[in-house]
């Protein structure tokens, strides 16, 4: 079969309409990343004057600073709660729609509008529910006896900011797996059922299985939320603290950029997270391509 | 093995809508019955009370003298083939047998035993190991019945197990599974809309319409003596001619039963030729003339209503398009009918 072309007569047209895409991408994305790499190649005096090139001594000096791996310990402490707890959380909700009301939108629709709010939003909100003052959900965690102060305590802080951050993702997973529930097929479910698996096996033996392919684009997109994507979150909640313990890395990129000035050290850090995110994108791509995989 | 007994069952969706209205059916042990009907006549739904898949409004259905109404799909003891076959994708061959003697707990050897006999009878040995999608149409058919047959169930249910396949596959996989059915001697019931399946597969056929059976017995019987006028236009190809009364009145020495106001006649009992013994006389003007192979079809507009009628004569009679031909049935091959109550008058 012929693929259906669009021929323009003018030449120069196409590239008059890619060109505000290409200059959006250019200046906010391109150009941004590529000066990361080269000031991470450069150390900048007190003052903040003279830059010298330095080769990777700020690479060096990263890898071995202790405060750097404390905080990817935290990172993968974070993005590990993150994606296990809204996973496993929208896929039990995305199990109950599907079974209760297999054609009823409204629980759907009600169910994805916290990924419609913004992170920082997000942030405030749960900070106001858990503030030690006058937060509802302190109150409550005090009258049950538990002394919670995000303030004070790097535990709390912590769980404070992976609450936060799963319940926003919770929305985006279970669309995912609503999907792909879906596509299950009643008769395999129905076949399972006259072959005498309970519910609970014929979800683990039948349908986990089928959703696969889901689960593990969602596990890669949850991990890529989780430690790129949440800056708004932290900095609406905890912004780092208290104490470094929910200073996560690409928060860091941040406290010490901007906060501390630390030009060259915070690029070599977003230039370490850039690879990660390639890395992470390539699994997520060579993976889609064979992504039937029964 | 055992018997089904249906009685008094009645489906009513949420919505109000009957499915199927007070249905009574008794199936004997070991008999291969056939559910057939337009699509929306019930038979799929019916099938699935048995299975356990739907719920059952009102009636009993019992497997084996036992009540099965409440009990889970499971429990009941069947083994169903779906239209899809419905084999579990991210399992093999192996797997797909094995998976419902596992969930029994059946021992190791036990399973080896039954899975490798299986393989055997449908000759799927050589697919042991590979995942359905690696499979043709009709090697996927067999592994599902393998699936129903490994279980060793009381009652076999096939829900329009070959509409997926093609022609020539799905003559070879029927001629297959009335072999194992015998074979085996179990209980079957086999739901299906295409005619000609359901009538070389049946020992009894049961036809279904808007939720009610409309006649029970052996394929043949309902062929010869169809019951009702939806069973006369449903079994058979082509279907029978219905033809007016008063249009036969004067074309032969009628002795029609008393409320008869429509005729059948079968395509295949249109004779060129007359016969010995009472017959009608008709006369119609041949539209098409359709040579099939075995035999041809006549399409022909009757003189003097113009209704279009069909006849199934000999291959190579010598009839031309546009011509007039004579016709000649016994009387002994009509089927009067009332029109009002659609059934049959003697």
């Amino acid at each position: 079969m012929q693929a259906k072309r669009t021929i323009f007569p003018n030449k120069i047209l196409p590239y008059m309409l890619l060109v505000p895409q290409l200059a959006v991408t250019l200046i906010f994305f391109i150009w941004p990343a590529l000066q990361a790499v080269k000031s991470s190649f450069e150390l900048a005096d007190s003052w903040g004057f003279q830059t010298t090139f330095v080769w990777f001594e700020n690479y060096r000096r990263l890898f071995v600073d202790p405060n750097y791996f404390a905080s990817v310990g935290k990172t993968a402490i974070f993005a590990f709660s993150v994606t296990a707890l809204s996973m496993s959380l929208s896929l039990i909700l995305a199990v109950a729609v599907n079974r209760v009301l297999r054609t009823n939108r409204l629980y759907t629709t009600l169910l994805v509008w916290p990924y419609a709010v913004a992170p920082v939003v997000v942030g405030i909100l749960w900070w106001f529910m858990f503030n030690p003052t006058i937060g509802i959900a302190s109150y409550l965690l005090r009258a049950a006896g538990v002394d919670w102060n995000h303030r004070m305590d790097g535990n709390d802080a912590m769980i404070l900011v992976i609450i936060a951050a799963s319940w926003k993702q919770i929305s985006y997973n279970f669309l995912f797996f609503v999907a792909g529930l879906q596509s299950v097929p009643q008769s395999l479910i129905e076949a399972a059922a006259i072959d005498g698996a309970g519910p609970f096996k014929r979800f683990w033996t039948i349908v986990f299985p089928l959703l696969s392919p889901t689960t593990f684009f969602l596990l890669i997109v949850n991990m890529n939320y989780a430690m790129f994507d949440t800056f708004g979150i932290i900095d609406a909640t905890t912004q780092g603290g208290p104490a470094q313990a929910t200073n996560t890395l690409v928060y860091k990129v941040y406290t010490d950029g901007f906060l501390g000035q630390n030009i060259g050290s915070s690029s070599a850090q977003s230039v370490v997270l850039m690879i990660v995110v390639i890395a992470l994108t390539a699994i997520q791509f060579r993976y889609v391509e064979r992504r039937v995989q029964y | 093995m055992a018997s089904i007994d249906i009685s008094g069952v009645k489906k009513v969706y949420a919505g109000g809508v009957t499915a199927i209205h007070d249905l009574d059916l008794a199936i004997p042990d070991g008999e291969l019955v056939v559910l057939v009907g337009p699509s929306g006549c019930g038979k799929s739904t019916l099938l699935r009370m048995i299975a356990g898949l739907e719920a059952i409004s009102e009636g009993t259905i019992s497997i084996d003298g036992i009540v099965v109404n409440a009990k889970e799909p499971a429990e009941r003891d069947i083994a169903m083939v779906f239209q899809n076959y419905a084999l579990y994708p991210h399992m093999t061959v192996r797997g797909n047998l094995e998976y419902g003697l596992k969930n029994r707990g059946t021992p190791r050897d036990e399973i080896d035993r039954r899975v490798t006999e299986a393989a055997r009878i449908l000759e799927i040995e050589p697919f042991l190991d590979r995942r359905p999608r690696q499979l043709s149409g009709g090697q996927r058919q067999r592994v599902a019945m393998g699936r129903a047959i490994v279980r060793q169930p009381k009652a076999f249910l096939f829900d329009e197990p070959l509409s997926n396949l093609d022609a020539k596959l799905r003559g070879q996989m029927r001629i297959e599974i009335k072999r194992l059915q015998r074979n085996l001697a179990t209980t079957s019931v086999y739901v299906t809309h295409d005619q000609l399946e359901a009538m070389t597969l049946a020992d009894r056929l049961v036809v279904m319409n808007a939720g009610r059976i409309e006649q029970v017995g052996a394929p043949i019987a309902l062929y010869e003596r169809p019951a009702t006028l939806f069973v006369a236009g449903f079994i058979g190809s082509p279907p029978m001619n219905l033809i007016d009364v008063d249009y036969l009145r004067d074309k032969g020495a009628l002795t029609l039963p008393e409320g008869t106001d429509l005729v059948g006649i079968r395509p295949d009992t249109i004779q060129l030729a007359a016969p010995e013994g009472p017959h009608v006389v008709l006369s119609a003007i041949v539209e098409l003339y359709e040579p099939i192979g075995g035999e041809s079809h006549l399409h022909m507009r009757l003189e003097g209503s113009g209704q279009l009628i069909v006849a199934a004569v000999p291959a190579r009679t010598a009839v031309t398009e546009g011509a007039r031909a004579t016709l000649h049935v016994s009387i002994a091959d009509l089927h009067p009918f009332n029109q009002k109550t659609g059934r049959r008058t003697d």
